[in-house]
Order: C-alpha cells, then sequence, then structure tokens
C-alpha cells in the first residue's frame, strides 16, 4: 500500500511503497554466488530453445552480444535496432578501454579488488552482488573479444598492452587505441552478422520500439514503427529484452549519438517496470567545451588523456583571456594536484568534473565567454574551459609518443576547434556523458515485469552512483555475453507452458492503437514550434537545475517548468509530414515527449535525495572543504520509481543496498 | 556566413529526384556540416516545409551513419587538409559566401530511400558472408594464449578502423565496395584467431559483394583518397593476394 511519504525531502512529489528487494542472487558467499546462480537456473534443453523466441531491442555491446550469444545458442531471436544498421550502435564511440581483471601488469589486482573499485566508486550506491559478478566475468570477456579477433594494443612481445584509468591504482585497462568501443563492437556485431546468415537472429534495422507489449502480466512483444514506410507493427515473442543505451540526450547537449532516446525504457517504465536511480547521471570531465548555441551535441576526449595530460586553470582572473602558453608556471593551479595530491589528475570522474566547474564558477574558466541565466533569470557571461596540457608530457616523452598514445583525439581536437593541442594546451570542460539510472533489474536482469529483461546502460545495477572509466564497455558486454545467456533460460523453461498470445490479443490490440493514436496526436498538432525548440528548452531546465549541482529550491523550479514545457509541447509543436513516411521530425517528436516526463521524474529522485553522492551532488549535503557528503543512515538504498500516471506522484520503492563483502566508508582520493 | 545550399531532394526510392536551392544565413564558422543542415531544416519546419532527410547519428565521426557528397566529393573537403566524415567537416572549410552541392551517395547497391538518406544493407550482407571468425561466447581460450606480432596487429588495426560508412563506394567511378571489403578481410588475415577461415572468408565475402551489385575494382584509388579513416589502398592488394591464394586451397571449393 502507498503511504503518504511526508517525512522525506519532496514528500509533495511523490508518495512511499513497499520495499523492493532481489530475489534471485542465492545465498552464501559472494564469490560462489554467480556459480550457485548458474547451477541453480531452470534449463531449456537444446531441442526447445528454437520454439522460444526472445525479442531484442538495441544492438549495441549488451544487446549485440546479446543477440549473438541467444542465436549461438539456438533461440529464435528477433533485434531491432534504429539505425541503418547494427554496427552503427552508440557503444561504437566509447573510447578509451575496457577494464579486466586479469592482472596482467603484476600490481596487486584481482576479482576482489576489482569489484571493491567499482563499489567504491560508485560511492556505495551499486548492488554489490551483481558488481562481484561483473568482477568475476570480466576476464572471460577479454578472451571472447580477442577470439573474435578484436585488435587491442600489443606490446612488441605480442602480448596485450594495459593502461591506468581514473579512480584506481592499477593498470587494468585493455584498449585499441582511441578507438576501444568501436572495436569492441565489431566484434559483438561480426558475430550478430554471422548469426544473422544462420539463421538464429532475424536483423530488423530502420525500427524504433514505440511500445511495449504486457500481456497476462508478462511481457510479451513491442509495437515498432518502420522508420522508411510508417508501419506501425507488433512483435510478439516469449521474452523481451531491452539493451537500449543511455537517456544522457534528455540533457540535448551530450556525448551520445543524436538518436539515443529512452522511448523504449520509458514506454516500459509506464507499463510497470520501475526506474532505478534515474537522477545518476555521469558528467565527464574531458569533453570540448560548447562553441554556440546552435550545437548539436558534445564531443568526448578521452579520459585516458589525463594520463599525461595536466588539468589547470590561472591562478589571477585577469591571465584567463591571456594565451596560456604566456602564463608563467607560479601563475598556474594545477588544481586536482593540489586538492588531491594522491590521486591528483586521475580522481574519479564526478570529482574532476565538479573540480572544473567550481574553478569557472569562481571565475577562473578560460576560452570563450557563453551566455547563462542564474536561478533569477539574469544573463550572464561566464568562460566554461579549463586546461588540458600536455607541454610536460610531449618534453618527458617526446612529440612521437604523445602521439602514439593519443594522436587520433589530437586531430580530433583540431578538426572540431581549429586549434593544434601539441601547440596550445587543450581547452575542456564536463559535459553529459552516461547515465548510470535506468530500468530496475534483480540479479538475473530481470525487470519488475516478468519476462522484461534490461542490459547494458539502460539497466541501473552496477555503476551505482558514479561509474569509473572503462567499466560501460564492460558491463555491456558482461550482460550480453555472459549474464543473460545464463539467467534468461531460468524464465524461458516455463515459457512453453505458457497462455497463447495472439495479434487479436486485447493487450496487443491496446498497444498498437496507444501507438497509431499516439502518432496521429503529434501530426495533428500543427502548432508554431519546433521540436528541437522544446528538446533544447528542456536540456537548458534540467542542465542548470538537474545538472552538476542540485539544490531543492532549483529541482523544485525544474518540475514546475518543465509541467509548463509538457503542457506546451502537446499544444503547440510543429511536426510535419505525415506517418507513412520516412519522417525523421516525428521519430524526434516522439522521443522528445518521453523526455519530458522523465526529465520530471529525474528531477523528483533528486530533489528527495537529500545527500551527494558520486555524480548526484546536493548543495545542502557536502562537507566543509566542498567535498560530497553522504548520508548512509536515510539513504543506503536504491530508488525504485514506479509510473503511476502522467502528471500523477511516483511511488517510491526502495532497495535496501546490503554490503557484506565490502566495508563502507566515506570515499576520499586526497 | 551566408551560404547557397543545392540540395538533392527525392521524396522516396521510386520518384525522381532534383536539386533545389536553399539560402542559409548566419552559419558559424564553428558549426558542423551537419550542424548547418539543422538550421536549415529548422528554417524549412518553420516554414511548413518538409526538412532535408539525411543520416547521422554519432556526429564525431566514427558511427559512419553520415555521409553525403559535397561538391561532388564524397563526406565533402571544403579547403580541410584532410579526410573527414560529413559530422566532421566544419563551416571554417568553407568561405563566406560559397555555392555548395549537396548529394546522396550514388551507386547501384546503395538505393535512395530519401532525399540524401540511401540504403546501405548491401555492406552487413557482405559480413554476413564471412567477416566473422566464427567462434561461439564462452568458447574462447584465454586472450594470451596466442602472442601476435605488434607490426600484424597494428595492420589488423589500421584496416578494422573502417566505419562502414561507404564513401569508397560512392566515390568509385565503379561503385565497387573493394576498399570495404578488402579492409575487413585484412584485418582478419593478420591475426591467428583468422587463419583457420583465411581463404574460405575471401572466397565468399568477394563472391557476394559481386552478387550485390557492387562493380569491380581497376585500382583507381578515389576509395582511398576520400576514406576518412585512411584504409590504406593496398589492402586491396591483400585480398587480391589472399583471393588468388585461395584458389589453390581446398578450402570451400
Amino acid at each position: 500500500m502507498a503511504t503518504t511519504a511526508n517525512k522525506l525531502p519532496g514528500a509533495d512529489y511523490f508518495t512511499l511503497g513497499d520495499k523492493v528487494a532481489d530475489t534471485k542472487a542465492p545465498a552464501g558467499p559472494i564469490e560462489k554466488k554467480w556459480s550457485q546462480r548458474q547451477f541453480g537456473a531452470k534449463l531449456v534443453n537444446p531441442a526447445n530453445r528454437r520454439k522460444l523466441t526472445v525479442i531484442i531491442v538495441g544492438t549495441g555491446l549488451a544487446g549485440g552480444a546479446a543477440a549473438a550469444s541467444l542465436g549461438e545458442a539456438g533461440y529464435n531471436v528477433l533485434n531491432f535496432c534504429y539505425q541503418d544498421s547494427p554496427r552503427r550502435a552508440h557503444s561504437i564511440a566509447a573510447q578509451g578501454g575496457i577494464n579486466a581483471a586479469k592482472n596482467y601488469r603484476n600490481d596487486n589486482d584481482s576479482t576482489y579488488r576489482l569489484f571493491y573499485d567499482t563499489v567504491k566508486g560508485g560511492d556505495y550506491r551499486a548492488r554489490e552482488t551483481n558488481v562481484y559478478r561483473l568482477a568475476e566475468v570480466s576476464a572471460n570477456i577479454i578472451d571472447q573479444c580477442v577470439a573474435q579477433g578484436v585488435p587491442f594494443a600489443r606490446e612488441y612481445g605480442g602480448l596485450l598492452d594495459n593502461r591506468s584509468f581514473g579512480g584506481v591504482q592499477v593498470q587494468r585497462t585493455f584498449y585499441a587505441r582511441g578507438q576501444t568501443g568501436q572495436q569492441l563492437l565489431i566484434g559483438a556485431y561480426q558475430a550478430l552478422e554471422r548469426q544473422i546468415a544462420a539463421g538464429t537472429v532475424k536483423e530488423y534495422t530502420r525500427h524504433e520500439m514505440l511500445e511495449l507489449i504486457v500481456a497476462d502480466g508478462r511481457a510479451r512483444g513491442i509495437v515498432t514503427r518502420d522508420m522508411v514506410t510508417g508501419e506501425i507493427e507488433t512483435w510478439l515473442a516469449d521474452a523481451v529484452v531491452l539493451a537500449t543505451g543511455g537517456y544522457g540526450n534528455v540533457f540535448f547537449l551530450s556525448t551520445n549519438a543524436m538518436g539515443s532516446n529512452v522511448t523504449a525504457s520509458w514506454r516500459a517504465h509506464r507499463k510497470g517496470a520501475y526506474f532505478a536511480n534515474p537522477c545518476y547521471t555521469q558528467i565527464h570531465p574531458t569533453c570540448i567545451p560548447v562553441h554556440g548555441e546552435t550545437q548539436s551535441k558534445l564531443t568526448l576526449m578521452s579520459e585516458s588523456l589525463r594520463n599525461d595530460g595536466r588539468i589547470w586553470v590561472p591562478k589571477k582572473v585577469e591571465d584567463c583571456e591571456k594565451d596560456p602558453r604566456e602564463i608563467p608556471e607560479e601563475d598556474r593551479d594545477y588544481y586536482l594536484e593540489r586538492i588531491y595530491p594522491s590521486f591528483g589528475n586521475l580522481v574519479p570522474r564526478d570529482i574532476a568534473s565538479r573540480q572544473a566547474k567550481n574553478m569557472c564558477d569562481e571565475g577562473r574558466g578560460v576560452g570563450p565567454a557563453v551566455k547563462e541565466r542564474d536561478h533569477d533569470g539574469n544573463e550572464k557571461m561566464v568562460r566554461r574551459g579549463v586546461y588540458l596540457d600536455f607541454s610536460e608530457a610531449i618534453e618527458r616523452l617526446g612529440k612521437d609518443a604523445v602521439a602514439a598514445r593519443y594522436g587520433n583525439l589530437f586531430d580530433m581536437y583540431a578538426q572540431i576547434t581549429g586549434e593544434n593541442p601539441y601547440e596550445t594546451p587543450m581547452r575542456i570542460y564536463p559535459a553529459v556523458h552516461y547515465v548510470m539510472g535506468g530500468l530496475w533489474v534483480d540479479y538475473d536482469l530481470e525487470s519488475s515485469i516478468p519476462g522484461l529483461y534490461v542490459a547494458g546502460e539502460a539497466n541501473f545495477s552496477d555503476h551505482g552512483a558514479n561509474r569509473l572509466g572503462a567499466s560501460a564497455l564492460m558491463q555491456g558486454l558482461a550482460d550480453g555475453y555472459f549474464v543473460l545467456p545464463n539467467t534468461i533460460n531460468d524464465y524461458l523453461a516455463d515459457a512453453l507452458k505458457f497462455d497463447t498470445v495472439d495479434e487479436s490479443h486485447p493487450a496487443v490490440i491496446e498497444a498498437l492503437d496507444a501507438v497509431t493514436e499516439r502518432v496521429e496526436k503529434l501530426l495533428s498538432i500543427q502548432g508554431t514550434r519546433t521540436v528541437d525548440s522544446f528538446h533544447k528548452e528542456l536540456g537548458h531546465i534540467m542542465w542548470e537545475y538537474c545538472g552538476m549541482e542540485r539544490t531543492e529550491e532549483g529541482l523544485k523550479i525544474a518540475i514546475d517548468k518543465i509541467d509548463a514545457l509538457r503542457d506546451e509541447f502537446w499544444s503547440n509543436v510543429k511536426v510535419t509530414g505525415v506517418n507513412e513516411d520516412f519522417n525523421q521530425t516525428l521519430e524526434r517528436a516522439g522521443r522528445v515527449a518521453d523526455f519530458i516526463e522523465l526529465g520530471r521524474l529525474m528531477c523528483v529522485d533528486a530533489l528527495h535525495r537529500k545527500e551527494s553522492c558520486g555524480g548526484h551532488f546536493r548543495a545542502e549535503s557536502q562537507t566543509e572543504d566542498g567535498e560530497a557528503l553522504r548520508h548512509d543512515d536515510q539513504f543506503l538504498y536504491a530508488a525504485a520509481w514506479e509510473y503511476t500516471g502522467t502528471g500523477e506522484k511516483p511511488v517510491l520503492h526502495k532497495e535496501d543496498l546490503v554490503y557484506e563483502a565490502i566495508e563502507l566508508k566515506q570515499r576520499s582520493y586526497k | 556566413m551566408n551560404i547557397t545550399l543545392r540540395v538533392w531532394r527525392q521524396a522516396n526510392a521510386q520518384s525522381e529526384g532534383r536539386m533545389v536551392t536553399y539560402q542559409v544565413q548566419d552559419v558559424s564558422e564553428d558549426m558542423s556540416f551537419l550542424e548547418m543542415l539543422d538550421l536549415l531544416n529548422e528554417d524549412l519546419t518553420l516554414k511548413g516545409e518538409e526538412p532535408v532527410a539525411f543520416d547521422h547519428d554519432c556526429r564525431e565521426g566514427i558511427c559512419g551513419m553520415c555521409g553525403v557528397v559535397i561538391n561532388g566529393t564524397a563526406h565533402g573537403r571544403g579547403n580541410s587538409p584532410v579526410a573527414t566524415t560529413t559530422c566532421q567537416l566544419h563551416m571554417r572549410s568553407f568561405s563566406d559566401g560559397a555555392v555548395i552541392d549537396v548529394e546522396p551517395w550514388r551507386a547501384g547497391a546503395f538505393p535512395v530511400i530519401k532525399d540524401l538518406v540511401v540504403d546501405r544493407s548491401a555492406f552487413d550482407r557482405i559480413i554476413q558472408a564471412g567477416g566473422y571468425v566464427s567462434v561461439n561466447t564462452g568458447a574462447a581460450p584465454e586472450a594470451h594464449a596466442n602472442a601476435v606480432s605488434k607490426l600484424k596487429a597494428d595492420r589488423a588495426f589500421d584496416a578494422a578502423t573502417c566505419i562502414g560508412c561507404g564513401a569508397c563506394v560512392a566515390a568509385c567511378p565503379n561503385h565497387s565496395g573493394m576498399l570495404f571489403t578488402a579492409a575487413k578481410i585484412t584485418h582478419l588475415a593478420m591475426l591467428p584467431q583468422g587463419q583457420p577461415e583465411r581463404p574460405l572468408r575471401v572466397k565468399k565475402m568477394v563472391g557476394e559483394h559481386d552478387a550485390l551489385g557492387f562493380g569491380g575494382c581497376t585500382n583507381i584509388g578515389e576509395c582511398a583518397a576520400v576514406c576518412p579513416k585512411e584504409i590504406p589502398l593496398d589492402t586491396i592488394s591483400q585480398l587480391n593476394r589472399d583471393l588468388i591464394a585461395s584458389l589453390f586451397k581446398r578450402d570451400g571449393k
């Protein structure tokens, strides 16, 4: 029963429901849980697998790997993506690397240490059983990828090279120049294409999922729109997997691909899947700063640059306009090295980002001043950039060695900014990059809707409140290659006994009608504002009030603004063209409508969590020296939200986080 | 900057297309080419006209989804010294008042879907024909079981950076997809994991390439000149060597 949550912050905006808990991880020591679960899960006889259909939405590392692996296992897989080829999924843009506990460097690494670093890096807001399993299968991922022909960086002896990444003190990151995501995705894509050729996987490109079909309490299919013909179709299955990535584009400007969206997850949420920790957003510290108001996306510069680049701002405000090469050493503030002497430039992402913001808020930012509005609506000009300087590395290693490590990143920077980073320091600023929040799943990756599984960035499970570098690729592939193929069978083992669902089932008809009706509504409004103008306005609201620093006052303002924006959207958006055509405006309109609803939930979640943890920094909760202050006594839980209707109060279901294998500590990188 | 665009508009695969002229005002030199098209599309939308359809996604030069022919060059170049994807081409590479022609990839194997959008699924089918190592999930040996010489690993990597954008086909007078095919052949041929299927792979992939209607390679080199990832032309030599060698192997005969 839902009761009024009158004691909790922001209680006017939600109601408190029953607690939720994972029931699938077996009891016993943490290092035995995964093998116990694999043994305990029900199996599907190989001869029965081809009688079972699994829908997988998304073709990135999680979706592509799952589709290939379940196809190999013999299931009948239907795989969907909105792009023109599965190889385009945005996993491809990940640059830096993938972690694995191989201990090839003989530097004290182990499964337990990778687990420990990930839980600590996530500021003790991740579920420890899932994270331990992630660390456990990490080594298998590298083996699998090498066997597929992924060309990881190698040393002259022919063995794999490693580097270190932010937030850890061991070298466990495997990489393929600055294109690790691309190479891993191509590996998964090739495995997937092999299964398509074998007939076990049917691939549907340029198909966007617009609704989940829940029949008799189980996820039994999806509704898609063919993005070329506009045809709205239903697809039925025994289980549905969403591997649809993150929702960082709620901020309009992010490092995500232009098409990345929340629609599949949000539609599932509206059908009963809990959405967990939506406010946990990762703002990546090393991105190319915003150039102007017509900018459509932000570009990340790999975090690996922090291994050799030194981050600084001028000590004096009056130096900020100067050519950085003319600012003498003693007038530079290498602020990360100053504040965090033991981790220096390699502090975790949330910390590096917030300190960059602090420096710019102090007026010591560099680069062009951009227009901003404060809470009272006053315009001001602020320089949003800090230097990432390689002059010391070039002196120490030589230009060629620096080019060998980071050449493609330097070229990319030069192409975008027109500046040469070998000669002048790069300018960087944080940008939205990844979301730790997502649909709530249990140990099996099953959501709160039976038969609906969620993998990769789309779920919430492994990164807590902050994700460490090189862990997203690890999680996507872990979920797709090794977790789902060993858990979904437990559900599918009973699927042959389920009642048949066909096109005439009321739930199928209802889902199909809902999609058609929504598309017609979007096309019929014919207002005066473009879809992008709404998206940009939403992005401004989210960045200002639900970005790197959040306050109670600001979040309440944001919720009011989002409510007003939603009303205006549904009465004044202009969508050109018709449904029965290739119509990119219509595609975007549906996505923005869902982002608006998600944005509101993110603000409610941020409002209720009156503590600072990881990527969620509440100004009211900080230590005397401005560091994030957690409140484990009140907030040691994952917040799983249940949808109750547009504009209605969502219901909060808390999942208590239990740490048996790890000791809870306040993070310190000093 | 003010730009005059002449853009290919085509309602669908069946209809005839034509070039349509548009003026785009207040273009900043820091904008990418696609952001300039966004600006045009916002303007068209407000006027109640249909925006120009074009494919794009990551906008950082890695997904391979974007690509149009700009002033006759696949992905376009302006006065930029390096080959890029369209999304990484910036307006500072053009001058104020420029007249820019924008067209879709033109090749029989890539039919137009709408305006600047083409169907490149033929590339997926070439990969399906054999562009993989047959290893099921879970069957992999320890990663260090095979050492790979750094030289070969680097060469594999150089070929593996192909993003499948299709510029090579659009630039080729024969509309050949040989650079794309050769990149995959070379990537897997350099690695020990690629050896067991090497002779069969090249036969099947080249066979599929030809069956899909791509033209033959006559060593013109336009493909490598526009390739945003600088896939070297000698990958095609590698493909030809492997193809000839495969004819003397029993695999797949």
